[in-house]
């Protein structure tokens, strides 16, 4: 079947572009058989070139062929971050390394990071996701978008980047932080539209109101803000401090990074970009498919990468789904914001931190007594960690000298090995509270916002 | 002419530091001296007591983290100019101070680097208390 992916940006039904508008509202029909086919040209690629997936699909005697609809997926194996780990740096490739154009990373992992890699075609593919995220939120060729997403192995910077230039903006690679430069280029330049993650946008919201900048003065208009969750309220604070409408676009690294799936104008939920990525929902407890509107975990088998086929690749996020027609006319089903985790994995500051590498360092340190806190709180508008030590008799000595060093020693290696500062608080003896079954290892006060 | 002193780690909760002193005065063991530091969010008191040992257990005991170490107390010379003398001896020799703290209106504590050196160097000049000198106070 033949749809074609031609970029013509024409008038949404919620204010904004489709960037692609054929593919952008496929009928339910047209959708499905795309998937398909596209589900069973991934499931060769797969069986074909990672040896991983042969022997999975092998053993479940699974064939391409047997795909006919959407329910057929359930028949397939998951795929998990750890394999991905344990197929470090490019076992999960499917294509040889010549083939492959540009290799990201995902952010703070002990041990092995996990990789991602793109052919051409997949960087040309990334590009229109987020060349449709971009129009959805009204932005056309001419205007000028500043990126304050990182740039580096992290997806953010670079993936914006990529697809404002294909949609035909001018980009300013500005990436994070230095927020005085930050507002004096986007009055100076006449920034019409901003990406960063949501907190800085919050931190530069507050900033613009504190040098008596109002949001008039100010020339963007829309902001793109992922890599983290975040809630309606903080929309309300950045929409009102920044005079814009701030839009949420979801990713993972493992996908190929941000533009899986965007909000449009209506904001009410974001789009998958079914063309490209399935979507299901899944019990995480049973793994079995759950039905729309229930909130499970989040899973995506790719449908066009080429350079990194996943199958059934579970987010370990927690959302639910709507197949609802949308007033802007995409036909796409979207999902909520993230609710939580299905693991303990901790979003700070948008690196991922998983309490057990937190734990790993602690352990390192043969001082340490086994009982520890982490506490993850939201100061302003910027994520905060805490790790609580006791001190027992081993760390103890004589001077307080001792003890900022001993401070100072665990916040060293933490930051080698996560890259995220923590602040360490030293604690006495039996103040962590101890618990019957399983220890409440983390805190995240951040909820109660 | 060593003296014993009992150092207790504290995080910096209100009655924490009563604790100590409530337990120790109730096993009938007397302060001689203290001293008390603090960052922000935790302390650390140095005790100068009549049963050093018996209180570390029972500060152990009701979970306190405790550490022994050693100081000098030295009675200093009861005239203007007195401390800066002691002083002035253990500059001149290099011998560091790390901290020191009066516990009575004559008898300060000194802890330092090298307390073989500070002791040699101090005798017969000063009075140096011992550990039952400094219990009998």
């Amino acid at each position: 079947m033949s749809v074609t992916d031609q970029s013509h940006l024409t008038p949404d039904g919620a204010g904004g572009l489709f960037w692609q508008p054929a593919a952008e509202t496929l009928s339910t029909p047209q959708l499905g058989e795309l998937q398909m086919e596209r589900l069973r040209a991934t499931l060769e690629n797969a069986r074909d070139n990672i040896p991983f997936y042969r022997e999975k699909l092998d053993e479940l005697g699974v064939k391409s062929s047997d795909m006919g609809c959407h329910g057929d997926v359930a028949d397939l194996p998951f795929t998990t971050k750890t394999d991905l780990r344990d197929h470090y740096p490019f076992g999960m490739f499917a294509r040889p390394r010549d083939q492959i154009v540009r290799v990201h990373a995902s952010s703070g992992t002990t041990g092995n990071p996990t990789t991602v890699g793109y052919t051409r075609a997949d960087i040309e593919m990334w590009g229109d996701l987020i060349a449709r995220t971009l129009a959805a939120g009204g932005v056309r060729p001419g205007d000028l978008l500043q990126n304050a997403y990182g740039y580096g192995l992290f997806t953010g910077g670079l993936g914006l980047h990529f697809g404002a230039e294909r949609l035909g903006c001018t980009v300013v690679p500005i990436s994070g932080g230095n927020t005085e430069r930050q507002l004096k280029i986007m009055r100076d330049f006449g920034a019409t539209a901003l990406s960063c993650t949501p907190s800085y946008a919050m931190y530069l919201a507050d900033a613009a109101r504190d040098r008596g900048l109002r949001p008039d003065d100010l020339p963007i208009r829309v902001g793109f803000h992922g890599a983290e969750p975040w809630t309606n309220e903080m929309r309300a604070l950045m929409e009102s401090g920044l005079g814009i409408d701030a839009l949420d676009i979801y990713g993972l690294s493992e996908m190929g990074g941000p533009g899986v799936a965007y909000e449009c104008l209506c904001k009410a939920g974001m789009h998958v970009n079914e063309d490209h990525y399935m979507v299901e929902i899944i019990d995480p407890e049973t793994l079995q498919p759950l039905p729309e509107g229930r909130v499970g975990e989040l899973v995506f088998t790719t449908l066009t990468r080429e350079a990194q086929p996943l199958i059934r690749y579970r987010t370990r996020d927690l959302c639910s789904l709507t197949y609802e027609p949308c007033a802007c006319g995409r036909t796409s089903a979207r999902m909520s914001k993230p609710i939580g985790r299905s693991d303990d994995m901790l979003i700070i500051r948008g690196v991922n931190v998983f309490p057990s590498q937190i734990e790993e360092v602690l352990m390192s340190i043969p001082e340490i007594e086994p009982h520890y806190q982490i506490v993850v709180d939201r100061k302003g508008y910027l994520d905060v960690i805490e790790v609580w030590v006791e001190v027992g008799e081993d760390v103890f000595a004589e001077t307080m000298g001792d003890l900022e060093r001993f401070q100072r020693r665990v916040q060293a290696q933490i930051y080698n090995v996560l890259n995220i500062q923590v602040a360490v608080k030293l604690k006495e003896p039996k103040a962590i509270q101890r618990s019957e079954g399983k220890a409440v290892r983390v805190v995240d006060r951040r909820k109660a916002l | 002419m060593k003296v014993t002193q009992l150092t207790v780690f504290l995080e910096n909760r209100s009655g924490r530091l009563a604790e100590v002193a409530d337990l120790i005065g109730r096993a009938g063991i007397n302060i001689r001296g203290f001293s008390t530091t603090e960052a922000a969010e935790y302390g650390i008191v140095r005790l100068i007591v009549t049963d050093p040992e018996r209180a570390r257990t029972l500060l152990h005991d009701a979970g306190f983290t405790t550490h022994f170490s050693q100081v000098l107390c030295v009675r200093v010379p009861d005239r203007p100019g007195g401390l800066a003398e002691v002083l002035d001896q253990l500059a001149a020799a290099g011998v560091s101070l790390d901290y020191l703290y009066s516990i009575s209106f004559r008898d300060v504590c000194f802890a330092v680097r090298d307390i073989e050196r500070a002791a040699e160097l101090l005798a017969g000049r000063v009075t140096l208390l011992s550990d039952e000198e400094v219990r009998a106070l």
